[in-house]
């Protein structure tokens, strides 16, 4: 178990049972949740987990802010939607369409390092903020081959359709389709990846990484290139959004800029690093758990409050749904300043 | 490279540095390569004068960011919401006062974008203080903090802004004077275009004057070279500090205002939209420089414009690569500024 975990266990009584828990939950999904919203929600849960881990290598290991996580995303979403659409639905498009994707990530992180982190971390945040902007406009303008604005819906390999059944008779009173067969397999490639995630950030190169992170001059001065392991990091962080990119178009059966590289997203995942913990990999589960169901949920239940309080002076307009980025960026600017570790710090630091 | 090895040694000839002319000769460069490509002499003189005025804009939300970066070394990513608060703040202004916008005198619609930018430059630097002070203080000196912290000041910021004034765009327009165009033989200019290279100009001589001619100036410039120092000499580094962060957010709040009136339309995001282009031009100009920010702003808005009209789809791109080519010329911007 603990080698599974790359000996890097929770360290915290509560911590290792959330944790067990959300893992329970996912795994069981299908069975625990059944319904078309509640597993759509874990499968949303699973794949930002990835999205969310693949960042923390970024933030909380290496110590730079990239805005492009979405672009990566995107590229992962668009290469399987485009390879299905146009190689008809097949796995073997999805191998194509994924490894394409894949390819094309890690040729972008490496320039886009390369460039912008030979001289300050700095001019990375910005220079990727630039980029993935433009790649998102450019995404919406090519609609012969992206679909535009209005993105693309396509037709998975027959085993993963509704229609597909795995099993003739039902198991506890579900009937296991091609849907929960999708299901499963966004799970095991989300848990598969995280577990990578973990091996690599507690490997000797991952060790490095933190170095930098401390102190970049020491790290330099003790021999290491400190511009190729950021970049080093970057690719792997951008090799980790694709999946999840991929995995999202899977499920969804449709990939557009507003799904995967809208700049909603990349804020979404920022807060959801800083809330769970930067640099801790479980708070990436923790943050993203947290955040998709509060997402799924939270917002009818302000909806609610804010019908309730409708006769109230101003406290409707600020429970309302619309509002809820708001309170997330306050309670996002409290825990850069009070919890710099987040959920997983704060529950650590009280084991 | 190898001109980026050289020009990031540092100079030691005192007491007066060493002019750097080759990314000025960039510009008009760019301007004789483009003229060849059209072929159509007004075409390239209308865009041309175009690409100015949209540079002027730039740089006037520009400037702030870099000088507080070049002053404080912290980068405000919430810079953006300064521009949108701007734009909505000459609404204060606006609202009542919409009879002098239609109003066919001169005087009037001028005094009417004279007093929107004065309101928006108010409200701007009002909340700036406020900013400085809750947001941006505490995290002096960590960059990757100072990210994610003014990256949450944005969201709230941008929030408020969709909570006080809605989230459908809201048209503005511009003082009766301002619009229309001025025709010399078949070169057109937008008047709109010209005042705002003319209050481009006059921000940018007014910067200069104030860094380079004035006891502050002198101040700011010593605080980017080396803070303790100064306060060690006695001077309060922080309220210097302050008036400057103050200062960028009210040119922030300039240029807001100017952009709004250019676009027509004023929606919550339209500063964050446009910090895009904001944080490229400033990294082309070298992070705190205030003559590169201007010549990176006037670079960018000049291939925008001419790449928008020769090959429309590459247009957004063609900033990215212009960014890109500078970068690879010289890693740290066209006039690096000393400090590691």
């Amino acid at each position: 178990m603990i080698h599974l975990l790359s000996g890097d266990p929770p360290r915290s009584g509560v911590l290792a049972a959330i944790l067990a828990l959300v893992l329970v939950g996912l795994a069981g999904a299908p069975f625990l949740f059944p319904g078309s919203q509640p597993l759509g929600t874990a499968a949303n849960v699973c794949i930002f987990i990835v999205l969310v881990a693949s960042y923390d290598l970024l933030l909380g290991y290496t110590g730079i802010v990239s805005f492009a996580h979405t672009m990566f995303f995107g590229i992962g979403g668009y290469g399987v939607a485009i390879a299905l659409t146009r190689l008809g639905p097949t796995w073997g498009a999805v191998g194509v369409g994924v490894a394409v994707a894949l390819v094309l990530s890690a040729v972008l992180a490496a320039a886009i390092g390369l460039i912008s982190l030979r001289v300050r971390a700095i001019f990375f945040s910005m220079i990727t903020l630039a980029v993935a902007s433009a790649m998102a406009v450019l995404a919406s303008q090519l609609s012969d081959v992206t679909g535009g604005e209005d993105g693309l819906s396509f037709q998975l390999p027959p085993s993963l359709r509704p229609a597909f059944r795995v099993l003739s008779e039902p198991i506890f009173g579900v009937t296991v389709n091609g849907r929960v067969l999708a299901y499963y397999l966004v799970f095991f490639v989300s848990l598969v990846v995280f577990l990578l995630l973990l091996r690599v950030v507690n490997s000797p190169f991952g060790r490095v990484l933190q170095a930098i992170r401390e102190n970049e001059f020491r790290a330099e001065a003790l021999g290491y290139r400190v511009v190729a392991y950021r970049t080093a990091a970057s690719v792997i962080s951008a090799l980790g959004a694709t999946v999840a990119g991929a995995l999202l178009a899977l499920w969804l059966r449709y990939n557009g800029p507003n799904t995967t590289l809208s700049f909603t997203i990349m804020v979404d995942v920022l807060l959801m690093v800083v809330i769970g913990g930067m640099g801790t990999m479980y708070g990436a589960v923790i943050g993203a758990a947290l955040f998709v169901i509060a997402q799924s949920y939270l917002q009818t239940l302000m909806g609610a409050a804010s019908t309730a309080l409708a006769g109230v002076p101003l406290l409707p307009t600020l429970v309302h749904p619309d509002r809820w980025l708001m309170w997330l960026g306050f309670l996002f600017v409290i825990s850069v300043y009070v919890f710099p570790g987040g959920i997983v710090g704060r529950l650590r630091k009280s084991a | 490279m190898t001109a980026g090895a050289e020009v990031s040694a540092p100079s030691t000839d005192l007491p007066k540095a060493r002019r750097d002319w080759a990314p000025l000769a960039v510009v008009p460069a760019l301007m004789l390569v483009a003229l060849p490509l059209f072929g159509d002499m007004s075409a390239w003189v209308t865009l041309t004068l175009a690409g100015l005025a949209m540079g002027m804009m730039i740089f006037l939300m520009a400037s702030g960011l870099t000088l507080v970066f070049g002053l404080m070394d912290v980068i405000n990513f919430g810079h953006g919401v300064f521009i949108s608060l701007g734009a909505y703040a000459s609404l204060l202004v606006l609202g009542p006062l919409a009879g002098w916008g239609q109003a066919n005198s001169p005087a009037l619609n001028i005094a009417l974008l004279v007093l929107c930018i004065l309101a928006a430059m108010l409200v701007t630097g009002a909340v700036g203080v406020f900013f400085e002070r809750i947001i941006v203080r505490p995290v002096y000196g960590s960059h990757l903090k100072q990210i994610l912290v003014t990256m949450g000041g944005l969201i709230v910021a941008e929030q408020a802004i969709h909570a006080i004034w809605g989230a459908s765009p809201i048209t503005v327009a511009v003082p009766e004077t301002l619009r229309g165009a001025f025709v010399v033989g078949d070169i057109a200019m937008e008047r709109y275009r010209v005042a705002a290279v003319a209050i481009g100009l006059v921000v940018f001589a007014a910067m200069q004057l104030v860094l380079n001619r004035s006891r502050i100036g002198l101040l700011i410039r010593a605080g980017v070279e080396n803070a303790e120092m100064v306060e060690a000499l006695g001077y309060r580094i922080r309220r210097l500090f302050v008036g400057v962060f103050v200062a960028g957010s009210a040119l922030a709040g300039l240029g807001g205002v100017m952009w709004g009136f250019y676009r027509q339309s004023l929606t919550p995001g339209m500063g964050m939209d446009v910090m895009v282009l904001v944080f490229i031009v400033i990294i082309i100009g070298g992070l705190g420089s205030i003559g590169g920010c201007f010549v990176g702003s006037i670079l960018v808005a000049l291939v925008a414009n001419y790449v928008g009209f020769l090959a429309p789809k590459l247009a957004l791109v063609s900033n990215i690569a212009v960014m890109a080519l500078v970068l690879v010329w010289r890693p740290e911007g066209l006039f690096p500024v000393g400090r590691s």
